[in-house]
Order: C-alpha cells, then sequence, then structure tokens
C-alpha cells in the first residue's frame, strides 16, 4: 500500500486516496465544434503505461483535493505530486 | 507417554508440567512447552494425516511454519474448530482436541487410500483432463471430489474469540529473531530507531537457541549461551519492542507489513475468555530488515513421503529443544554437512544412528570425522532408492550414485530404520522479500535464489540473504546493518567464530533409481500429491512456465505454498528441459505467509460492525412501527409496513392505493443534499444539468439531469434556489456522494475560476413528503403559519417557515403525481414531526409508505429511477426525455456526446411502458423482450426494468427498454418466460394522469 504525500494534507495511507486515471487531460472548451473522432479521443482514449505515468489522485478521506501524481507503474514508486494547475516537477 | 522417546534434557520443557491433550480421540500427555508435533512423536505418533489425492499416510516432516503434512483440524466439533493447522505450530495446552483431516473413516484405515493403487490412472492434470468434459456434468463431479479430497471442516457456528486490528509505526522492523535477527535489533535499537523485532516462535533466538554443538562457537562460547546473553541484553532496551508468536503474513510496496500476533492460541480454553485472540498488525516501518531464515530441502527420491521421513533439521529441533527422539533406530540421508549436526545431538543422547547415506564422495570437515569416530557408518557417495513400510518406514535400500550423479550402481542394501531424517541443503526464506516485489538472483554455486533487487527501504541477512556459514553470517551482518541504518557504532566488538561445518553440497535435484521414472513415486510437493514423474509429463506435454507446470501439476499450491519443493520443481525443470535456473521464472509467493484466519482479517468488523449501516432520524419509528426495511446503499429504509398478516403484495397494494385515495407519508431523509453557494453558483448548474438554470427565480424548484460526459444519464433530482447565490441539490439516495465527488471533480481541475462552494448536508436534514388528496388539510394542521393556497405556494415551490418553533424548509415537489409536499427539517427533530404529522392525518387515514410503494407510485407517473430505468447506456434522448434537453445552452457535461454518431442512432434502446393482453399478469423485472421467438437466434430487442400490479389502475404496468422502442406504440412484444411466453403491447410510459390533473386539482 502506497504512503503518497497529499500536497495539501502531507503522508497519508493509500486506503485515504482514489485514483482518477491519466492527468493533464483537459476539457475542451468549445466541445460543440469537435468532430466526433475529436471528442472521442478527448472522451475515451487513455494511456495505459509500463514505466512513468501521470495521473490524478484525490484525497477523498481527506481534504477532498484532487492533485497529480507521477508514477512509474512497474515499480509503483511515486516520482512527485503537484498540485492541480501545477507542471509537473519531474518528466 | 513411551519414555524412551522423551530425553529430560531440554530446559524448554517444563516437566513438573503434564498436559493431556486429544488426537483422534485418544488422549495423549505432553509436557508444557511442546508443540502438538513434539508431543505426538514423543507418543511414537507420525502418522497424523493423509495425502490430498491419492490418500498416502503422511507423517510429521518437519518442526514448523513450512510443514506440509501434519496439518490438522482443531477444536473438532466446536464453535472455535479450525482447519489446516500444522501440528508443528499449535502450543499444546490442557484439554486440547485435534484430529487428522482428509481421511475417513480413520487416518489407519482410509478408504481414499485406494486412489494410491489407482495412481498410474491419475497423473498431472488428471482433473483437467477428465471432469471438463462434459461440461454439465461438472456439478455432479464436483460433488465427489469435495467430499473424497475436503482439507479440514470448516465451522459452522459463530466463532466466539474476539480479534482486533493495530496500526505500529517503527522506524525499524526485524522480522526473524535469530543470530542476525537479533544482532540487527540491537544495533538499530541502540542506535536511537524505534525498533519492533518479531517472530514467529514462541522464543527467541531462532535454532541457534538450542544449538549446544562443541563444534560451533561464538567468542569461544557455544552459541546458545552467547546468544542467551544477547537475548537477555535486547530484552531490557527501551527503544525495542518484541513479539513472539508473531509471523509476518504480507510484505507489501511502502514498507507496509501485515503480521498476526497470537495471544491465546496456546492458553486452555477457559483462560481464554474475554482475551483478543489474534491481531492482525498493519506495520508501516521506515526500514525493514528481513532475517527469515532458510528452509531445509528435503531430498526427492522414490517413496520419499513415508511417515517417520522427516527433515533432518527437525529431527535435530525436535531432540534438543523438546528432549523428544523421533526414533530409535535412526538413519539420515544427506548431501551436506548440517546432518552431521543433527547425528551429534542424537549420538550426545545415546540415540541409535544406524547409518549416515551421503551423496558426496568426499567429506572433509570436523563434525563429520567426529561422527565418524563414534562407529557411525556413513556410506559416501550413495543415495536412498526405495523405502518401505506403510504406516511408518521400516527399512530403505540404497544403491551407488554414479560418478555424474545421474544413474545408481553396483548392488542394492537394505537398511533398517524407524525414521529417516533429509538433508537437501537449505533454501532461503525469501517469501517476503519476493512479495515486497525483490528480484531474485540464482546462485550457481550451491543453487539458491537470493535477494538481489530491493524494491523499497529493506535489507535482507543472515540464511535468507543466501549466508549459511556462522563466520559469514555475522560478519556479514554487523557490515550490511551498518551501512543500511548507516551507524558508525556496531555496538560489536570483534566476535570470533569457529564451525565444524564445511560448506560442500552435492546438489542433485532428483536423485536417480533403478526403476524407470514412470513406476517411481518421489513427491515434490507433499500436501498435494506432486511427483517429479507429474512434473516430467506436464513439461513432455508442452508446458515451459513454472507458472504453468504449477497450476497443471498442482505443485505449491497447496496451504503451504510449496515452501518445501518449490526449488526442486524448478530442479527439475531445467535439468528435463536442459536451461538454466530461473530461466523459466519463479513461482511467485502470494500473501499471507501461513494461512491467516477470518477472524485475524475482519478484526473487530463481525456482526453489525461488518458492514455499517445508515439509519435516519425516524429509523426507530420506523421499527416500532413494523416496517420491513431494503438496503439502499449503505442506509436502511423502510421498504413497507405490513398489517397483520398481509404479505409485501397485500401491503404495497393498500399503502399504493391509500397515497392516491386519501393520504401517504414517506420518509425521504435518504436523499442526498448538497448545498451549493457562491456567485457563480447558477452557472455551474447550468453547466451540470442539462436544462437551464439562470432564469429559475428564488424560492422555485425544479427538477435535474445529470450526465456524464459519454451522454448516458448519471443522477437526477430537485434541486431549490434558496437565494440569489445558494441553492441546495438532491440527488438519488445511492448517488449522493458519487454526485458530489463529480462535481468537486469538475469545480477543482476544469473550472477553478468559478466561485462555488459545496457541502454535503444529507445527514442534517430529515426529509418527510406527505403526498394525496389530503396532504394539504394535513400539512395546514402542522405548519399552521404557512398559506398553502395555489396562489402563494404554487407547485414546484418552496418556503421557510417553522413548526415549533423550529426552522423548517417546505418544497412543494411530487414524485407520485399527487399534490405533495416535502418538509425538510434539523435531522433531530425529524422523528417528532413525523409524528407531528401521522396525528394531523389521523382522521385522513394519513398511511405511511415504504420504497415498493414509493417506487410503484412513480411508475404508475412513468418516471425513472436512475439505476432501475437506467443503467449507464441511456441517454436523455433514449429515456424520451428529450424536454429537459437545452438546445440553447452552448456546453453542458455530456452535451456533445447526444450527437455521436452512435448516440443519434435509431435503433437504440428506448424507455417505453409495456401493458400485459391480460392485465393480471405482472412482469418479471429483468425478463427479455423479443419480438420474433421463430427465428433462431432469437433477437432480444430489451429487457423489462420496472413492473408492478397497479392497485389505482387496477392492471398490471411495467417499464423496459427496447430496441427503436419510440416508434413502437401499439405494437405487439413478447417476454419469453421459462414455461410460457406472455404478450405486451407498447405502451405510453405514463400510465396515470397525463395531464396532471391529480397534481393540479384544486383542493
Ligand atoms: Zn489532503
Amino acid at each position: 500500500m502506497f504512503l503518497i504525500n497529499c500536497p495539501f494534507c502531507g503522508e497519508r495511507e493509500q486506503s485515504e486516496f482514489k485514483a482518477g486515471g491519466e492527468a493533464h487531460i483537459v476539457r475542451p472548451k468549445q466541445p460543440t465544434e469537435l468532430s466526433d473522432d475529436e471528442w472521442a479521443e478527448y472522451l475515451f482514449m487513455r494511456k495505459n503505461i509500463k514505466g512513468v505515468q501521470f495521473e490524478r489522485w484525490n484525497h477523498v478521506h481527506g481534504c477532498r483535493k484532487w492533485f497529480n501524481m507521477v508514477r512509474d507503474t512497474s515499480n509503483d514508486q511515486i516520482k512527485a505530486v503537484y498540485k492541480m494547475g501545477e507542471k509537473p516537477p519531474v518528466k | 507417554m513411551s519414555n524412551n522417546l522423551r530425553f529430560k534434557t531440554s530446559k524448554f520443557i517444563d516437566e513438573t508440567y503434564r498436559v493431556s491433550f486429544k488426537f483422534n480421540n485418544k488422549t495423549y500427555f505432553g509436557f508444557k512447552g511442546d508443540t502438538l508435533a513434539s508431543a505426538l512423536l514423543a507418543n511414537g505418533i507420525h502418522l497424523v494425516g493423509r495425502s490430498f489425492k491419492y490418500h498416502r499416510p503422511r507423517g510429521i516432516m518437519t518442526s514448523g511454519s513450512e510443514e506440509p503434512n501434519a496439518i490438522i483440524q482443531l477444536h473438532d466439533n466446536s464453535s472455535r474448530t479450525e482447519p489446516n493447522v500444522r501440528a508443528t505450530e499449535v502450543e499444546i495446552y490442557e484439554g486440547l482436541v485435534a484430529s487428522s483431516q482428509n481421511c475417513w473413516p480413520s487416518v489407519n484405515f482410509d478408504i481414499g487410500g485406494i486412489n494410491n493403487l489407482l495412481s498410474p490412472i491419475l497423473p498431472a492434470g488428471f482433473y483437467y483432463k477428465t471432469f471438463m468434459w462434459p461440461a454439465s456434468f461438472w456439478e455432479k463431479y464436483e460433488y465427489f471430489i469435495r467430499k473424497s479430497a475436503g482439507l479440514g471442516k470448516s465451522p459452522k457456528v459463530a466463532d466466539p474469540d474476539i480479534y482486533e486490528h493495530k496500526y505500529i509505526h517503527c522506524d525499524v522492523l526485524v522480522i526473524g529473531a535469530g543470530i542476525s535477527g537479533i544482532m540487527a535489533a540491537k544495533m538499530a535499537a541502540k542506535n536511537g530507531f524505534k525498533t519492533l523485532l518479531v517472530d514467529e516462535k514462541s522464543y527467541l533466538g531462532g535454532s541457534s537457541i538450542y544449538d549446544n554443538s562443541e563444534f560451533s562457537k561464538i567468542n569461544n562460547q557455544i552459541i546458545s549461551s552467547w546468544l542467551e546473553k544477547e537475548i537477555n541484553e535486547i530484552s531490557k532496551l527501551e527503544n525495542l519492542e518484541i513479539k513472539t508468536r508473531t509471523s509476518v503474513a504480507a510484505f507489501h510496496g511502502y514498507n507496509f507489513l501485515l503480521a498476526r500476533e497470537n495471544l491465546t492460541d496456546h492458553l486452555p480454553i477457559n483462560q481464554r475468555e474475554n482475551k483478543v485472540r489474534q491481531r492482525l498488525l498493519k506495520i508501516r516501518a521506515k526500514k525493514v530488515i528481513t532475517a527469515t531464515g532458510s528452509i531445509e530441502r528435503p531430498l526427492i527420491f522414490d517413496n520419499n513421503d513415508r511417515p517417520g521421513i522427516m527433515l533432518s533439521s527437525a529431527i535435530k529441533r525436535y531432540i534438543d529443544l523438546y528432549g523428544v527422539a523421533c526414533g530409535e533406530n535412526n538413519i539420515l540421508f544427506t548431501n551436506n554437512d548440517t546432518a552431521y549436526e543433527t547425528a551429534m545431538s542424537l549420538i550426545q543422547r545415546g540415540i541409535k544412528i544406524n547409518a549416515i547415506i551421503d551423496n558426496r564422495e568426499q567429506i572433509d570437515s570436523k563434525i563429520s570425522y567426529e561422527v565418524e569416530k563414534n562407529n557411525i557408518k556413513i556410506y559416501k557417495g550413495y543415495t536412498v532408492v526405495d523405502t518401505y513400510g506403510y504406516r511408518r518406514i521400516n527399512k530403505i535400500s540404497i544403491m551407488k550414485l554414479s560418478k555424474d550423479g545421474q544413474t545408481v550402481i553396483g548392488d542394492k542394501t537394505k537398511l533398517n530404520c524407524d525414521c529417516l531424517g533429509v538433508s537437501g541443503g537449505w533454501t532461503p526464506a525469501v517469501h517476503l522479500f519476493t512479495q515486497s516485489g525483490g528480484k531474485l538472483k540464482f546462485r550457481e554455486e550451491d543453487q539458491v535464489f537470493i535477494p538481489n533487487v530491493y524494491p523499497s527501504d529493506q535489507i535482507s541477512i543472515g540464511s535468507c540473504n543466501g549466508d549459511f556459514g556462522l563466520e559469514e553470517i555475522i560478519k556479514n551482518t554487523l557490515s550490511s546493518i551498518k551501512k543500511f541504518l548507516d551507524i558508525d557504532n556496531s555496538e560489536y566488538k570483534t566476535v570470533e567464530t569457529i564451525s565444524g561445518l564445511n560448506q560442500s553440497k552435492r546438489n542433485i535435484w532428483l536423485l536417480p533409481s533403478d526403476k524407470s521414472i514412470g513406476k517411481t513415486k518421489s513427491f515434490v510437493d507433499y500436501q498435494n500429491d506432486a511427483t517429479a514423474k507429474d512434473i516430467k509429463l506436464a513439461l513432455r506435454e508442452g508446458f515451459r512456465s513454472i507458472e504453468h507446470v504449477k497450476r497443471y501439476t498442482t505443485t505449491g499450491m497447496g496451504t503451504d505454498q510449496g515452501k518445501l519443493g518449490n526449488m526442486h520443481a524448478l530442479g527439475i525443470i531445467s535439468e528435463t528441459a536442459g536451461t538454466k535456473m530461473g530461466e523459466h521464472g519463479t513461482t511467485t509467493f502470494r500473501p499471507p505467509y501461513t494461512p491467516l484466519t477470518f477472524g485475524t482479517i475482519v478484526g473487530r468488523n463481525v456482526g453489525e460492525f461488518f458492514d455499517i449501516f445508515r439509519r435516519t432520524p425516524i429509523h426507530d419509528w420506523h421499527v416500532a412501527n413494523n416496517a420491513e426495511f431494503e438496503n439502499v446503499g449503505q442506509w436502511k429504509r423502510a421498504w413497507y409496513y405490513p398489517k397483520d398478516n398481509e404479505n409485501m403484495h397485500q401491503a404495497v397494494q393498500r399503502e399504493s392505493k391509500a397515497a392516491r385515495d386519501s393520504a401517504g407519508i414517506l420518509d425521504a431523509s435518504t436523499l442526498g443534499k448538497i448545498d451549493i453557494q457562491g456567485t457563480d453558483a447558477s452557472e455551474f448548474l447550468n453547466r451540470v444539468y442539462t436544462n437551464a438554470w439562470s432564469k429559475l427565480a428564488i424560492g422555485k424548484c425544479r427538477y435535474g439531469l445529470m450526465l456524464n460526459e459519454d451522454g448516458m444519464v448519471y443522477d437526477d433530482g430537485v434541486t431549490t434556489r434558496l437565494g440569489e447565490n445558494h441553492y441546495i441539490m438532491t440527488t438519488t439516495t445511492g448517488g449522493a456522494a458519487n454526485v458530489l465527488g463529480k462535481l468537486e471533480d469538475y469545480l477543482q481541475t476544469e473550472w477553478p475560476e468559478l466561485d462555488v462552494y459545496l457541502s454535503s448536508v444529507t445527514d442534517h436534514f430529515a426529509t418527510i413528503s406527505v403526498c394525496g388528496p389530503n396532504s394539504k388539510k394535513i400539512v395546514s394542521k402542522v405548519v399552521p403559519d404557512l398559506d398553502l393556497s395555489d396562489e402563494k405556494f404554487p407547485h414546484m415551490s418552496f418556503k421557510n417557515s417553522k413548526i415549533d418553533n423550529i426552522k423548517c424548509r417546505i418544497m412543494r415537489i411530487s414524485f407520485t403525481g399527487e399534490h405533495s409536499y416535502e418538509i425538510n427539517i434539523q435531522a433531530n427533530f425529524g422523528k417528532s414531526v413525523w409524528e407531528k404529522c401521522m396525528e394531523a392525518g389521523k382522521d385522513f387515514n394519513i398511511t405511511p409508505y415504504g420504497t415498493e410503494t414509493m417506487h410503484l407510485l412513480r411508475a404508475e407517473k412513468g418516471f425513472i429511477i436512475v439505476g432501475q430505468d437506467t443503467d449507464a447506456t441511456l441517454t436523455p434522448i433514449d429515456l424520451q426525455m428529450d424536454w429537459i434537453v437545452s438546445k440553447k445552452k452552448y456546453d453542458f457535461i455530456g452535451k456533445r456526446s447526444l450527437y455521436r454518431s452512435d448516440t443519434i442512432r435509431e435503433d437504440r434502446k428506448q424507455l417505453v411502458g409495456l401493458l400485459t393482453e391480460n392485465p393480471e399478469e405482472v412482469l418479471e423485472e429483468g425478463a427479455q423482450i423479443v419480438a420474433d421467438i421463430k427465428k433462431s437466434p432469437i433477437e432480444m430487442l430489451g429487457h423489462v426494468t420496472s413492473s408492478y400490479y397497479s392497485p389505482n389502475l387496477k392492471k398490471s404496468i411495467a417499464l423496459g427498454v427496447v430496441k427503436g422502442g419510440k416508434n413502437m406504440l401499439g405494437q405487439k412484444l413478447i417476454i419469453p418466460m421459462e414455461n410460457k411466453n406472455i404478450n405486451v403491447t407498447v405502451a405510453d410510459p405514463v400510465f396515470l394522469d397525463k395531464e396532471g390533473e391529480r397534481l393540479n386539482a384544486k383542493l
């Protein structure tokens, strides 16, 4: 079980958190302008990387804040956590 | 007790404290300090069970948690009964009751033993090959397989014991209290680390604590004396917590470990009252030191499973620690030096050793010379080729090994014995390391897998790290702990060691026989009866990966996870396939290391705490008034209120009729309520609901539908505008938490610029819904100050008011199609206001109704229930709710998806009403809907989502989803059931009062 460093609360057990899929997918500002394919790309297409992955997490049983995490899915090492809207601190 | 088997020389046994216990209905005696295994052995009992597949007699093989054979049922026929317990781990106490499992009618005469004779037709994969066809027969096969296999019996009644969970945070966790574990714990604690030391045994020191050999010494003291002083020293350290009888079950990522602490299992039953039996420790350690030692390997030869055949190290433990001789005429069979330590322990007590069979041609160690000096015959370069004796070994035959060790040569010699100790060298106990995600490497010289890459801040030391020699263990423990903890002071000055052992070994995974492999039974996995022959067969049949071979042969799949034989399985595979060890992978060891009881896993979460439920503030009234309850999410909701001898149908019919004829009352407190405030609250609602919100006047209510971004209906409910920047949203009961989460998600991640604040207030309010033609009269009595006239208080509006000076919010909204009010009041006044309503409605036959009637009433009106009539595949258009989807709004969640090529298809499943040809016939919810039953295969058009008998319409009504149903009004369809076809007609989903006359009637 991970030990996750919530950017608002500090280190907490993984059981307090909920994973929320791939990070940095911005909801299109003008969905109606998009073709079916473009909308489907936003709606359905997600990466599933073996290696370093950018993810959304929610401290659901804590401060309830969403934040981002960089995690290596091959060994579950968390490389960084950072607030929504911030740039990833690692590549 | 046969006295000649007990040597009263051990300080671990209290000879003044006799303990009686029952095994297979016979009473025996042992001493305090005995395990069930040591006590049985002291009574001359080896045969304790039968094997899983062939029902071969099996005895005690080991002295620890790796035991594959001596698996017993504890406390048979009592509420504490527990199957699959290792006799080698059970500490005896007065009154213990145990019995063999997997045998019938008795361990000495077992009918299943016929499987042993049938073994030529029970090869690897037998179950797969035989019982797969015809598939429909599996149920019948299973009955017999389960009956004859049966690994123990599960308890029939509730467990009377108490269990609990405990969190532990420490700087350093040391697992295993052998020499290196003790040293590591001392170094850590003395250097200021908050340290926890755990060991699965009841004592500290591991197998070194009874090592009284003159041949191995630390600082010129015999090992046990040196270690005792060390233990004495660390037990006084403040920084160190020590837990014995504590077995680490799982080692997860980020140094999170689970351990089971046994607190009362060694006590007589009458001393366990009100005590916690087992505790699950949830340990989060900054650093983990694994010192779990190693497990002796058996040797794989024909008939290597008879009772009386044991690990050589177990024989040593039984005599040194428990003072028990496992046999009176022993033979040791080895490929390395450690068996000679066992020999010395036996020799010192004058216990007869008939011979030692050693695979090696050359033996050159002090200890072996000493054994030879005692006139013990050593057969060098020999192997055991067969054993004899049904319920206990009585003979072996041996032959000389060829130079390459692949065949046997010369004549066969038979030797008598009643106990055969085997030693195939040692396997590092890397289970926890691999569980944590660690990667192993194979060390060619002595054929062991050892830790290589650590996934977290941890280290393995001692023999679990592949250090077997005494000098190596101590030297490496000192240096690696210093480095690991980054400390200068090791707390040890020079530690000098002498060892009489030499590390030479002649490793042969499968020992050759004079018989062909097909005629041998050389067991690799004792518990699951997997033999070398089975493994070779699997390879011949094309299996290569160890994970596949494992599943096919069941090697390593027993409750012991193949702690003894997995290495041999790997060895035989690579030898047979001509590949390198490790090339086929190593099997994954999964938690728990040894089985855990369910009690330990659930801890205190039993009974009403197993899955906690939520009660509304009016719950007690429902209970007092005979309500039946339904689980909705975690809520207990009143389902219906049977009167006299009513069944559910009768109660629901009565409640439904009363609600429309006069007045009904419903506890709607479980509806989710989200308080929404902020200057952008209206804009926010515009974005999350499909309809428009900016123009909703203060004091008005509006029904809203919420979609997922994929356009599918997610939730619905009425939202009320309380003020300029203040709304209260209601959600479905089950959807409340998810809706809040979804709204927070959008606010935080997509629209952080919006000034909106959300708070869940579900539990803050009790919600009472009063409906029916007399609802107005009733509510006017409860809230006399409020003007209920249609002009002042029209449908879909809201008023602040007071009941007995307590503020309340009243909405005029309806989920039944009747004139109705929803009273929201501070939760703790809920019950009294409910009672007030009941009192006020007495003259109007006010009838409390539950969720079932609520569902029926709304179905009459064709109102959907999200989650019952929808299942995340339906858009509002599919639900014929186009009216609620704003055409004008530029965007809202899910809007773009409503005109994807897939969502605009005409033949999507769409919500329709269904009327049965026979109005008395009520459809089954979930039943399939078809048009043509002659065509094969029959095309499934949809299914029934809601179905009731309506007492108000006096006919059966149903809702369903049907492909292209929107354009099928009036069309006949068929519901095929098991023994009949039901004819239905597609109808408008609004069955009652489509014009809304009831809702708008002047009351
Ligand atoms: Zn937080």
